[in-house]
């Protein structure tokens, strides 16, 4: 009786009070670079540039012929042009495509890396050692392209859980790698996917094994970091039967006048009876508030529910990038396998995105779940993308969509461009779309309660977003409740 | 505590308010009556500070201050409460998150510390108690499915919670059943001191047997048209407004 009268813990007033404070005195908090000799690959792009990468990484043979594989059919293939954002051509020669922090040695442990890094860490608010004291969150901490600390190994190894970089799968776990690398989103996939494989520096890999209850979420915080660089992440997450992992996707990058491409994949594989939650912050620089700037995240992101019963559930917060071109998808090949998508994107001033996913059912009584709020501010452009394809072996699939939008101001704009493909006519599909816009009366209402303005705005967005943001691990939760403020800062009243 | 001189509004360029004048104290409870339309929610709205509303003359002082140029929340941490005719809903927000945030707004405008979570529910149960509210609509999200009734509870229950010196109550009645009514009336005494005062926009006579007028208002094409004590809202229920209408035109005449 007692406790059900506090709010819960993601509801809490104070922390919305706190984020408001911050809401007000920040621009871009997280705008800031971090003085790192980088060690770089020449600008542009090449064989060279591909065999410079591999021989960095200490890759094997094979891995620096998939990656000339991709780069070869990536000459071949041209930009896509068909979502809804705008942006000027890309120079694919004037980037560079790897720079690692330097440092002497490996780092056994926290302590042993570069003050500076820490220092980049504490600004952005997640020093290691708070999160491994207080959370229990095991973090692999990507600046720019390599691997800096890993921690948790040990604990997670005694349950036969990998967690490492790329590169050091790479080396160690060669016949796992092989096996699943590009099993999901295969070379050919896309133009960005195929760039990706050809020159990805490095990512996150986990492993659970089989019936393993993966103990504590796993963590990675992504940032960008020297200039010109672009950021080509790789992931590969394989939950073995039974087995179940959260894994957690942060990310903040300095700000920056050039636009900066980020091109990451991320491959789930669930075999039979695994569930895998994967949860995104993405907060990476929008742009001035005149649109100048930014990143550009073109990001492949698919799941494979590989066995019967297995479950993919993607959640992602997107408040940043000036352009965003995502879309988390799960392939539901086992029969009663799972695939949800809880989305909330936010853009403001002049950022776009385009969202959204694909579920595609292709095993018998599987389900898919999609939820996706979209908040525009300012001249932003916000897209909701997403297909439901049933095929015509997939005998009682069903699905729900709800796509809502939330304008603020009448400058912005809300699109939806849902797909439905169904080869099979046991299917269910039903799709809900809403679309409304932060009402002056809610907030003299708040104001009239003593609320200002930007709280309100903060309240009623959070109270939008809700049901995604239910779906978020407690630590990211309250991080992506600021962020939605820190976004929309500005944009009424 | 509220004065009122000579004020004049409107939207859009529709002129609603047509020179009010107003003075309430400390401790008194004034009614404000008149047809549908003749502008009682506009004077409540303008004195919360509704932007759309454009004050094209007079003055308003509350409390030493004026109110006019006042933001609404500021209007509201200087201790003006409005129960809205029209309470909006809020998808998603928690209404004991939206109180708790108002409560500790008003308090920092204030200059006082933030309620802590155990103190902030030591006072929800008070007042839980004393508007004889359900634990169970506070936990939904703000307004969003209430009924008539229970959205215009959780507006005297917010008044409750944010103790202010002067309410302004618009139809709190309306939409109340015959035991609500009572129940909040009875809440609305309670909290009755000689610092505060309390403005009832009503249709009914029936509230005002339980908050029991020092003044009663006529308010007619947006100016105040007849004053006087609790019996000049039994002549109305008697009477209704013809009279006042026809003594009003007789006077416009002149
Ligand atoms: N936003 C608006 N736009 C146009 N006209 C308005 C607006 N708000 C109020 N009015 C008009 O101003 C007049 C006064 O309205 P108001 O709501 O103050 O009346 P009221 O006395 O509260 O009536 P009721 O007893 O029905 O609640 C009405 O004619 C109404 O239509
Ligand atoms: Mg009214």
């Amino acid at each position: 009786m007692k406790t059900e009268l506090y709010p819960s813990k993601r509801n809490d007033a104070e922390d919305e009070l706190r984020t408001i404070e911050e809401t007000v005195f920040s621009d871009y908090k997280y705008g800031f670079v971090t003085d790192i000799e980088a060690d770089e690959a020449p600008r542009g792009l090449n064989e060279e540039v591909i065999r410079f990468i591999s021989a960095k990484k200490k890759e094997p043979e094979w891995m620096l012929e998939w990656r000339l594989k991709a780069y070869s059919y990536w000459l071949t293939m041209k930009e896509p042009g068909w979502a809804n954002v705008k942006y000027p051509r890309i120079d694919y020669q004037d980037i560079i495509y790897y720079s690692a922090p330097k440092q002497k040695i490996n780092p056994k442990n926290l302590d042993e890396i570069d003050p500076e890094l820490r220092k980049t860490f504490e600004k952005l608010g997640i020093s290691l050692d708070e999160q491994k004291r207080l959370s229990g969150v095991a973090v692999d901490a990507v600046i720019d392209s390599v691997s800096i600390g890993t921690s948790f190994k040990g604990q997670l190894a005694e349950l036969g859980i990998i967690f490492c970089s790329m590169s050091e799968a790479i080396r160690e776990h060669p016949d796992l790698v092989k096996e699943h690398l590009s099993s999901v989103v295969p070379i050919t996939d896309n133009y960005f996917a195929a760039l990706n494989a050809a020159v990805f520096s490095d990512g996150s890999f986990c492993y659970i094994p089989k019936g393993v209850r993966c103990p504590m979420e796993l963590s990675t915080y992504f940032r960008i970091n020297a200039e010109n660089t672009g950021q080509f992440e790789r992931t590969l997450i394989i939950a073995e039967a039974g087995s179940y992992v959260s894994y957690l996707e942060g990310c903040t990058a300095p700000m920056r006048d050039e636009n900066q491409l980020h091109a990451a994949v991320v491959e789930l594989i669930a075999m039979e009876n695994a569930e895998i939650k994967y949860s995104t912050v993405q907060n990476w620089y929008p742009g001035d508030k005149k649109g100048v700037g930014g990143v550009y995240n073109f990001v492949t992101k698919r799941g494979i529910c590989k066995g019967d019963h297995a479950k993919i559930s993607w959640t992602q917060v997107e408040t940043g990038s000036a352009i965003t071109w995502k879309y988390p998808s799960v392939i539901l090949k086992g029969d009663y396998s799972t695939g949800e998508f809880y989305s909330v994107a936010v853009t403001n001033n002049y950022q776009q995105a385009d969202t959204g996913t694909k579920m595609m059912h292709l095993g018998k009584n599987t389900k898919s779940r999609i939820v996706s709020k979209g908040i525009s501010a300012g001249f932003s452009n916000n897209s909701y993308r997403g297909l439901v394809h049933v095929g015509k072996n997939a005998r009682n699939a069903r699905n729900f969509s709800q796509c809502d939008s939330l304008l603020l101001g009448d400058k912005c704009g809300a699109h939806t461009f849902p797909y439905i493909e169904v080869r099979n006519n046991s299917a269910v599909v039903e799709h809900e779309a809403t679309t409304s816009k932060i009402g002056e009366d809610q907030i003299f209402y708040c104001n009239q309660r003593g609320i200002p303005t930007e709280t309100a705005v903060a309240l009623i967005i959070n109270g939008f977003a809700k049901e995604v943001m239910n779906h978020l691990p407690m630590e990211f939760a309250i991080e992506a409740q600021k962020l939605l403020a820190i976004s929309l800062e500005g944009s009424v009243g | 505590m509220l004065s009122i001189q000579d004020l004049h509004a409107g939207i859009e360029g529709k002129k609603i308010l047509n020179g009010i004048n107003l003075d309430i104290k400390p401790g008194e409870v004034h009614a404000i009556m008149g047809p549908n339309g003749s502008g009682k929610s506009t004077l409540a709205n303008v004195l919360a500070g509704r932007t759309d509303y454009e004050v094209s003359r007079g003055t308003v002082e509350f409390l030493g201050k004026d109110l006019l140029d006042l933001a609404p929340e500021k209007r509201a941490g200087e201790g003006l409460f409005l129960a809205f005719q029209y309470p909006v809903e809020i998808p998603g927000l928690n209404t004991i998150n939206f109180i708790k945030t108002a409560v500790n707004e008003v308090r920092k405008y204030r200059g006082l510390e933030p309620l802590d979570a155990v103190s902030f529910l030591k006072l929800m149960k008070e007042k839980m108690a004393l508007m004889n509210i359900e634990q169970s609509l506070l936990s939904r999200s703000l307004n969003e499915g209430f009924s008539g009734g229970e959205k215009k509870r959780n507006e005297v229950f917010q008044m409750a919670m944010l103790e202010p010196k002067l309410a302004i109550l618009d139809e709190t009645d309306s939409g109340l059943d015959i035991d609500a009514i009572r129940i909040v009336s009875n809440g609305v005494n309670k909290l009755r001191n000689k610092d505060n005062a309390v403005l009832v926009v009503t249709h009914y006579q029936r509230l005002l047997d339980y908050i029991v007028p020092d003044f009663v208002h006529v308010l007619y094409n947006g100016r105040i048209v007849k004053s006087g004590t609790k019996e000049l809202a039994l002549e109305l229920e008697e009477r209704g407004y013809d009279f006042i209408k026809n003594e009003t035109s007789a006077v416009e005449a002149v």
